[in-house]
């Protein structure tokens, strides 16, 4: 338990160290800067596909992508709830005192 | 485990001093030539085929192990929602197929991150369908298989599980971006220099901006992975992740 919250804690140490070095730069994402590197290289290259669907804004994209997230979150937050209910059932049934179990 | 802190602190402090600006994600809907995106569809099917043949086995053999499927499944899902800020001023985000790849193996992985990846594609014009085949690649076909084999390899060299699994998320992490370097070089070589001058700007573009959060995700799935380990040691030996004899 110890050793997993210095991982996080070194993973935000992580993430947050750019945002002190790197001063003046909005962190964009990387699809515009793709594009630009591959204009560079081949002038005359059109996209010859466009999304079927694309978020109307920021805000959208950032509803979608922390939904994104949440599914991920929930998920994992229920597994370990899960994970950990099963574990103390079967610790409680190990001293043979086989308690009738309601669920 | 003391000697991967002092490694991720020598990795902070080298890359404080090389700030360059960059971007790292999918390749974008439309810039690949069709040929290309064609090409790397018929690559990857067969790696769907194989991955889905994959998962239906090994659930049917241990159906206890679906929870840990869909344990896989979520860690992708939310670590590639997280875009992270990297010291080259820009953001990306890591893949999360490595704690899968562990798992179940890097085939069954390649079903479930295209399954995120067609996510990102339709609901966040990230990346894209036509782009679809070759960022499954690399991200669900090499990333997985990238980990997979250092996983097995740093175990067999006897190192301690916690520092293989840290090595096998952050290289499948890194080789994912690698390989989308190669992809785009290879669609676009450079009028001077050809294939190798493109594929330096990507690959020195990609990878920079990756290895902070290679490093990130490799402690993330260690955290992960240990509380599989002290709560699901049944699943991980029934998985054979964990030999019989493992502490």
């Amino acid at each position: 338990m110890k050793k997993s919250l210095l991982l996080l804690f070194l993973v935000v140490v992580l993430a947050t160290i750019p945002l002190i070095t790197q001063q003046g730069t909005e962190f964009g994402g990387a699809d515009g800067e793709a594009e630009k590197a591959i204009t560079k290289i081949q002038p005359e290259y059109k996209p010859w596909f466009n999304s079927i669907w694309e978020p109307p804004g920021a805000e959208t994209e950032s509803l979608l992508f922390a939904l994104q997230a949440a599914i991920g979150a929930g998920f994992i937050g229920y597994f370990i709830g899960v994970t950990r209910q099963r574990n103390k059932q079967t610790k409680q049934e190990i001293p043979g005192k086989s308690k009738h179990v309601t669920h | 485990m003391k000697r991967t802190n002092w490694k991720t602190i020598y990795f902070v402090i080298l890359l404080l001093f090389v700030p360059k600006r960059a971007m790292a994600m999918h390749i974008m809907e439309g810039f690949l030539p069709i040929e290309w995106a064609i090409f790397w569809w018929a690559v990857t099917l067969p790696f769907l085929i194989l991955g889905y043949r994959s998962i239906r086995s090994k659930v049917r053999e241990n159906p206890e192990t679906k929870m840990m499927l869909g344990l896989s499944g979520a860690f992708v899902f939310i670590l590639s929602a997280l875009k992270i800020p990297s010291v080259t001023g820009s953001s990306s985000h890591p893949t999360g197929v490595g704690l899968g790849s562990i798992l179940f193996g890097p085939l069954a992985m390649s079903v479930v991150g295209s399954i995120v990846l067609l996510f990102q594609a339709v609901l966040l014009a990230h990346g894209g369908l036509t782009t679809l085949g070759a960022n499954a690649f690399s991200m669900a076909v090499c990333g997985p298989f990238i980990a997979y084999f250092v996983f097995k390899g740093a175990t067999k060299l006897g190192w301690s599980f916690s520092f293989a699994v840290f090595l096998a998320a952050a290289f499948g992490d890194l080789g994912t971006y690698v390989v989308t370097s190669i992809q785009l070089a290879l669609a676009f070589p450079s009028e001077v220099g050809g294939f190798m001058a493109s594929f330096s700007k990507f690959a020195g573009i990609f990878a920079l901006t990756q290895i902070p959060l290679a490093i990130s995700e490799g402690l993330l799935t260690v955290v992960v992975m240990n509380f599989l380990k002290k709560y699901n040691l049944g699943e991980l030996k029934l998985l054979r992740v964990l030999s019989k004899e493992a502490r």
